[in-house]
């Protein structure tokens, strides 16, 4: 059944993600855990799922901030240092959508997200989710995707007037510390291939070095077959047969496409959840959808994609009871197609459907 | 569709229609007195020189007017050099068209950073690549009747090959985007849709990041926009669009974008109406006309197993014939080919028929076309 595949899977992803950190004693009273709500339908959804949580009694404390950036010392652009300063203690965030404003302005919200915390690694399961319907089938891979260089770097120049120049980086250490991730989490979720991706026939240095170092370290893991793909290819084989595909790592751009594509394979971004890990043992888990400026604060949005990645982070967390019991409760609701949000279908209202999943929580008791 | 009536099979021709008669800049081939055209045929790497092989058969078979060139141009079998670059290129300026498979494109780095393929890209400065998606009649796949056609520009942008290692362990990749080429490409998908009679064009880009980069592109797009009232245009972000390409690709009329983001959407979307095997495609600058298939690929691992789906490079072959004279071969090799796709299912489409079965029952159709 695709429901108990995906959520073997997910236990599985969280599995491997704590892991990898420090082990941790979580105190037998609250955790603390960073929200950041975020802009447009942000805090209905932050809400709706805080609510959830009530319901099925999940020993969170949540301490919300806000990141807009500011000017700081210097004239960098930086997150608000209470915001940093909040995550660095609880070390665990989970964050709605933030506004990107299109051409010039401040840098992108979520990068400076990134590159504050150094989330190098951007981890989006897309798995097909059972009662909700789509032209593929059995859709069951991870995109990995090198998260802090790349074409994001944000580098660009106008040379002369209508020229401009933008630059892509691409480092070792970055690409050897995406692959090295990427291969460790195949191993720990028994995951049987990773898959480079890249365009290292036209970009021959830059994706020339990422491809080595994806080579290099594969050498040490004999255990997980290794396969390199030009991104073309992957695009022409993935919307024909994503049954092929099993664990995907590669560079930023081509990352950020794919795990859309890849989203939009099982139903789009209101129903997929995603997770960054960082470098210290920080971790921020997102629902990667927009703002949807355009049905903020109607009591229309969809918080299936936050509620799953707050279910990722609860897996994260080592809390695989409450885990379960709201991600069960979510998957019924959405097989069940009586209380479901427009875009999954239905007509009924955010707070409604919200108030479904509560419901089958405490039902669950 | 202007002109051609008759089976609904036809417009998958006429929809192919490069742009000769309509466009100022490229002006039709000189008509010979003996009115045989000559083209030049690069035949590539991979399953290049079977295709072409298919090519001349279907027009031998059609009674096509055609003689072709042929260069044998390969950076991975050692064939390539400065000199027999220039034969091609000598040959392109007396044929001005010409039909090609993929030069494949080496990743070891061997001191030069562009590829041939980008080399003669930028020589004949083939700014515009067209791709035609249109679903093949008979075949169904999970997105039917779809009819997209994706304009890229393929002389700058990521592929500007451009790199450096500036300090040990950190590569640096220039991507160019200027405006004198976003504008020209943009002029030339508004220039397509009004010919054509496409309602809307859209803009795909990535300008909340790049914003410089993009943000020209994308601006230089809105004021050529301006010059076309009739056609409607939009914009959106490459990430957004290949999820929305997935879920409904119906949304969307001519695309248009620079060089990367065309690369990838080409691939989608020839995935989303059979593979790379039945989408055709052509490159075009102010001078020349290029003929290929959408999705380029050598498809090395199919080389001398004879199942490569040549239906791609002919649909694109017919598209050639339109340019060269239109007249009533094409429209026989057209529907030929049509008939026969939905009969003969080579490997990609999911039977079991040859590169060489395929090509015999089109030939077999041609020569019992009507005679006009």
């Amino acid at each position: 059944m695709a429901g108990n595949a995906w959520r073997s899977t997910v236990s599985r992803v969280m599995g491997a993600v704590k892991s990898q950190t420090q082990p941790r004693t979580f105190s037998r009273g609250m955790q603390t855990v960073t929200i950041i709500p975020g802009d447009g339908i942000g805090p209905e959804i932050s809400s709706a799922v805080i609510k959830i949580f009530e319901a099925a009694k999940v020993p969170i404390q949540w301490e919300e901030r806000n990141v807009t950036a500011i000017k700081g010392p210097g004239g960098k652009w930086m997150i608000p240092p209470e915001a940093k300063e909040s995550m660095d203690k609880s070390k665990i965030g989970l964050k709605g959508p933030l506004k990107t404003p299109i051409a010039a302005g401040h840098p992108s919200m979520n990068l400076l997200l990134r590159k504050t915390f150094d989330l190098y690694a951007n981890v989006r399961p897309c798995v097909s989710i059972e009662g909700y319907k789509t032209p593929y089938t059995d859709v069951d891979l991870v995109t990995i995707r090198e998260n802090t260089e790349g074409e994001y770097s944000g580098i660009e120049h106008v040379i002369v007037d209508g020229v401009v120049q933008s630059i892509k980086l691409i480092t070792e250490d970055a690409s050897r510390r995406i692959a090295e991730y990427a291969f460790e989490y195949a191993r720990n979720n028994q995951r049987a291939s990773v898959t480079a991706v890249h365009k290292a026939n036209i970009m021959r240095m830059s994706d020339g070095l990422f491809l080595r170092k994806c080579r290099e370290v594969a050498e040490n893991f004999k255990d997980v077959k290794f396969t390199e793909m030009y991104l073309d290819t992957v695009c022409l084989n993935m919307v024909q047969d994503p049954t092929k595909f099993d664990v995907l790592v590669m560079p930023n751009l081509y990352g950020d496409i794919l795990s859309d594509l890849c989203a939009g394979l099982i139903g789009g971004l209101g129903v997929t959840p995603s997770g960054n890990i960082g470098a210290n043992g920080v971790a921020i888990f997102e629902s990667v959808h927009g703002t949807a400026p355009d049905i903020a604060g109607k009591d229309m949005a969809n918080p299936t994609a936050l509620l799953l990645s707050a279910v990722m982070m609860l897996r994260h967390m080592g809390l695989h009871g409450h885990a379960k019991k709201i991600e069960t409760a979510c998957f019924d609701t959405i097989r069940d197609k009586k209380v479901l949000t427009k875009d999954l279908g239905g007509n009924s209202k955010c707070s409604e459907f919200t108030a479904e999943i509560c419901r089958r929580v405490q039902d669950m008791e | 569709p202007q002109g051609l009536s008759g089976a609904r099979l036809q417009p998958l021709c006429v929809r192919s229609l490069s742009l000769t008669s309509s466009r100022n800049a490229l002006e039709s081939p000189p008509a010979r007195a003996d009115s045989t055209f000559k083209v030049t045929m690069v035949p590539g790497d991979g399953v290049g020189p079977e295709l072409m092989t298919a090519v001349k058969e279907v027009f031998k078979a059609g009674d096509v007017p055609v003689e072709f060139e042929e260069f044998h141009l390969s950076e991975v079998q050692n064939m390539a050099s400065e000199e027999k670059l220039n034969e091609v290129l000598g040959s392109m300026k007396n044929n001005r068209v010409a039909i090609k498979g993929k030069i494949h494109t080496p990743m070891e780095y061997k001191g030069e950073l562009a590829s041939y393929e980008m080399r003669l890209r930028r020589k004949l400065d083939l700014f515009a690549n067209v791709v035609h998606v249109n679903s093949l009649p008979g075949y169904s796949t999970r997105h039917n009747n779809l009819d997209l056609v994706i304009i890229r520009e393929q002389t700058e942008g990521e592929y500007s090959s451009l790199e450096h290692e500036s300090v040990a362990g950190v590569v640096e990749c220039l991507k160019i985007i200027t405006r004198e080429k976003s504008r020209r490409i943009a002029k030339f998908a508004f220039d397509y849709a009004t010919k054509k009679g496409r309602s809307k064009v859209t803009a795909v880009h990535k300008a909340n990041i790049m914003k410089l980069g993009d943000g020209l592109f994308l601006q230089s797009c809105a004021e050529v926009a301006e010059l076309y009232p009739k056609i409607k245009y939009e914009n959106i972000i490459i990430d957004n669009c290949c999820m929305q390409l997935v879920q409904n690709p119906y949304q969307f009329d001519v695309l248009v974008m620079p060089n990367l983001y065309g690369n990838i959407i080409d691939n989608l979307a020839a995935g989303l109406v059979g593979g790379a095997g039945v989408v055709p495609g052509e490159s075009y600058s102010a001078e020349y006309a290029v003929f290929e298939t959408g999705a380029r690929h050598p498809f090395a691992q199919a080389v001398g197993r004879n199942i490569a789906n040549p239906t791609a490079m002919l649909l694109s072959a017919a598209n050639m014939l339109l340019v060269l004279s239109p007249q009533n071969q094409c429209v026989s090799v057209c529907v030929s080919l049509c008939v026969c796709v939905s009969q003969v299912r080579t490997r990609d489409l999911g039977g079991y028929s040859t590169t060489g079965d395929f090509v015999r029952a089109v030939v077999a159709n041609l020569r019992h076309r009507p005679v006009y």
